[in-house]
């Protein structure tokens, strides 16, 4: 009897496991047969147009958060009119601006073109950083970038030490001082060849140290000082300026392209650095590349916006749920969605209060949003 | 086209330990050769010289007559594959998209017809032209090494190097594996090189053998030559019989309770023969 019941099991086990495995083969290739190279070089074809599709939409998502940002604020424009202001002026670059045009141009666009910049280098920075380091917790300040940049700024504002003097004092400051844990870690990826591992760590240990510094200048601090240090350790849009755009942008978009253009190498790099070496890859020559590329980007946004955290972190995994880890559509996919982010961040600052740091509300809104992403997600993406 | 690789006087050590020194091999026949030994002999850090991913501390590579030393890691690609063990995938893409790495020296920024065809028909090769849409992390370790397999075959090289290409494959795609791998090796002219842990496999299906011992090159041959009781013995500590089966060595174990294992085995390292007798004087007392 007992024997009778279980082979009846066993066998109903197995009707089970044939049909999900038949209906499966179904659902993939949607006719059941043999795979014929074409069948998969159709599918691969379709796969890849459907991620350049998703590409399309995030950047189309992208333009209409542009241009509700804009619109928002004390005197409100509604999408449409902030676009054909925008077209207006494009077209005839000499006119003279009435008060809309005036907001619209001078008063707000440099704040989300700052945002925007920002957001779209951090995130592409940050889904390089990544891949490069085979680590997902990896983002564009591995390296020490945001500590240096805060020491910097630090020193600038507490003891009003600076490189050089005037507006961009600051700026400067952070800048340099962004470079040297950077520079530092490139150096010892010049003569030491470490592993990433051994690059993470010692971004971790010189951030302590810039960390520590910075800490002890702070406390010695006029209090009124050590506010606006604060602040400025959170990030923020509000001292965007459209002589700083030029800057910004190039920095931005130089390095995205860099970046992709070594997006093949950092998938190779990704299956470990000797199997990277055999297919032909100098390993430590690309990862130098994509170091110094990525400490230029980081730094030069940092400097001006301060440290805005959780973009250059969360904007590639983002990207990665819909797009997958293929760093050719990762990195621009990435830098997208770093970008909307940013801008439907800067929204909500708008709305609720247009003085608090932008840094604050990238948390608040990025953070959930990826929990209800990553719960929900049933691929394994990583 | 076969490729003429000599090892010269080969060295490596990894900081103050000695892997081996004063190698000498030539690899400048078409064919399939697997390479035998204990663990940590230093196999794999043999494949590692030739391809330059690991700088050797004495002596050379050369591939055609030049030092590879010498050759650009992108020149070397072309003429070389190597098929990892197992894989460290951090973030994983689709299997199709892993396959296509393998095309990475002979094609530029886009990926051609041409390269998905390839891609394609080695996926095919491998059995895995169902998966070619899944995620990388999403098959099991055996469907892992089939798609690495996969890869370097895409790469289309004179030399292929796999390291334990079947240790996680299933019975049938072990044998598959080695007679599609043999085959390509002769078909196309070119050497196919593997590191290997099964005696009997290796015995079916290569045309030469090396074994690696403490240090050395122990034995270097065709199966026939080189897998005797004796060589079994004095590489990896463990009785065994051989039996000739279709004209090749077939190595039966003697695994049971009561051979018992050397204690003082140690990756194969050459014992004094005086230890020797005495050893073989104290296993007889205990019979």
């Amino acid at each position: 009897m007992v024997k009778i019941k279980y082979k009846n099991k066993i066998n109903n086990l197995g009707k089970k496991l044939r049909l999900s495995e038949s209906s499966s083969k179904m659902v993939k290739h949607g006719t059941e047969g043999p795979v014929t190279n074409e069948l998969i070089i159709k599918e691969y074809r379709a796969y890849k147009y459907a991620k350049v599709l998703m590409l399309l939409v995030v950047a189309v998502l992208c333009i209409v958060a542009f241009g509700i940002d804009i619109g928002l604020g004390a005197y409100s424009l509604s999408f449409e009119k902030v676009y054909s202001l925008i077209i207006d002026r494009l077209m005839d670059w000499n006119q003279t601006m009435d008060t809309d045009m005036r907001v619209v141009w001078e008063l707000r666009m440099p704040r989300v073109l700052m945002g925007l910049f920002a957001g779209l280098g951090l995130a592409m920075a940050g889904a390089a950083m990544q891949s490069m380091m085979k680590n997902p917790l990896a983002d564009p300040y591995t390296t020490g970038i945001s500590s240096g940049a805060a020491l910097g700024a630090t020193m600038a504002i507490t003891l009003g030490i600076t490189i050089i003097q005037g507006s961009f004092g600051t700026v400067i400051n952070a800048f340099v001082f962004a470079l040297l844990p950077a520079g530092f870690i490139i150096l010892l990826s010049v003569y030491r060849k470490p592993s990433p591992a051994m690059i993470i760590l010692s971004g971790i240990s010189l951030m302590y140290i810039f960390n520590a510094v910075q800490s002890y200048m702070m406390l010695v601090a006029d209090p009124d000082a050590a506010a606006t240090v604060y602040a400025w350790t959170i990030g923020t849009l509000n001292s965007a300026k459209w002589e700083t755009m030029p800057f910004i942008s190039f920095v931005a978009v130089v390095g995205g392209i860099v970046l992709m253009y070594m997006a093949r190498i950092l998938n190779t790099m990704n299956s470990g650095d000797a199997y990277s070496k055999s297919i032909g890859i100098n390993v430590n020559r690309s990862r130098i590349i994509v170091l110094v590329t990525i400490s230029l980007v980081a730094a030069g946004i940092v400097s001006f916006t301060g440290v805005i955290g959780f973009i250059g972190l969360v904007g590639p995994h983002i990207a990665r749920i819909f797009v997958g880890s293929d760093n050719k559509v990762l990195i621009p996919a990435a830098g997208l969605m770093g970008a909307g982010l940013m801008l439907l961040a800067d929204c909500v600052v708008q709305l609720v209060q247009p003085t608090l740091p932008i840094g604050i509300i990238t948390s608040v809104i990025g953070g959930p949003v990826f929990m209800f992403l990553l719960i929900r997600q049933k691929k394994e993406v990583w | 086209m076969v490729l003429d690789i000599k090892a010269e006087d080969l060295g490596v050590s990894y900081g103050d330990n000695l892997i081996w020194e004063h190698i000498n091999l030539e690899l400048n026949e078409p064919g399939l050769i697997s390479i035998l030994g204990p663990n940590g002999v230093g196999k794999s850090t043999f494949m590692y010289t030739i391809n330059k991913i690991l700088e050797p501390t004495s002596g050379r590579v050369t591939i055609d007559g030049i030092d590879v030393m010498d050759m650009s890691f992108k020149d070397i690609a072309k003429k070389i594959a190597y098929v990892p063990q197992s894989s460290g995938e951090t973030f994983a893409m689709t299997v199709m998209d892993t396959v296509l790495m393998g095309r990475y020296p002979h094609s530029g920024y886009t990926v051609t017809q041409e390269d998905l065809e390839i891609a394609a028909d080695c996926l095919q090769k491998m059995h895995m032209g169902d998966y070619a849409m899944r995620n990388f992390n999403e098959l099991s370790a055996g469907q892992h090494q089939r798609v690495m397999i996969a890869r370097g075959l895409a790469q289309q090289p004179d030399l292929l190097m796999l390291d334990e290409p079947t240790s996680n494959l299933d019975i049938y795609h072990q044998i598959y594996t080695m007679r599609l791998l043999r085959d390509i090796a002769h078909e196309r002219n070119m050497t196919v090189l593997i590191i290997c842990h099964d005696l009997n496999i290796a015995s079916r299906f290569s045309d030469r053998v090396i074994i690696f011992r403490k240090g050395t090159v122990y034995a270097d041959g065709s199966a026939q030559e080189v897998l005797t009781e004796k060589t079994i013995y004095d590489v990896y500590s463990v009785k065994a019989d051989i039996m000739p089966v279709d004209g090749r060595p077939y190595v039966i174990f003697h695994a049971d309770e009561k051979d018992e294992l050397d204690p003082d085995h140690q990756c194969g390292v050459i014992m004094d023969e005086k230890v020797e007798e005495a050893v073989k004087e104290l296993e007889e007392q205990m019979i």
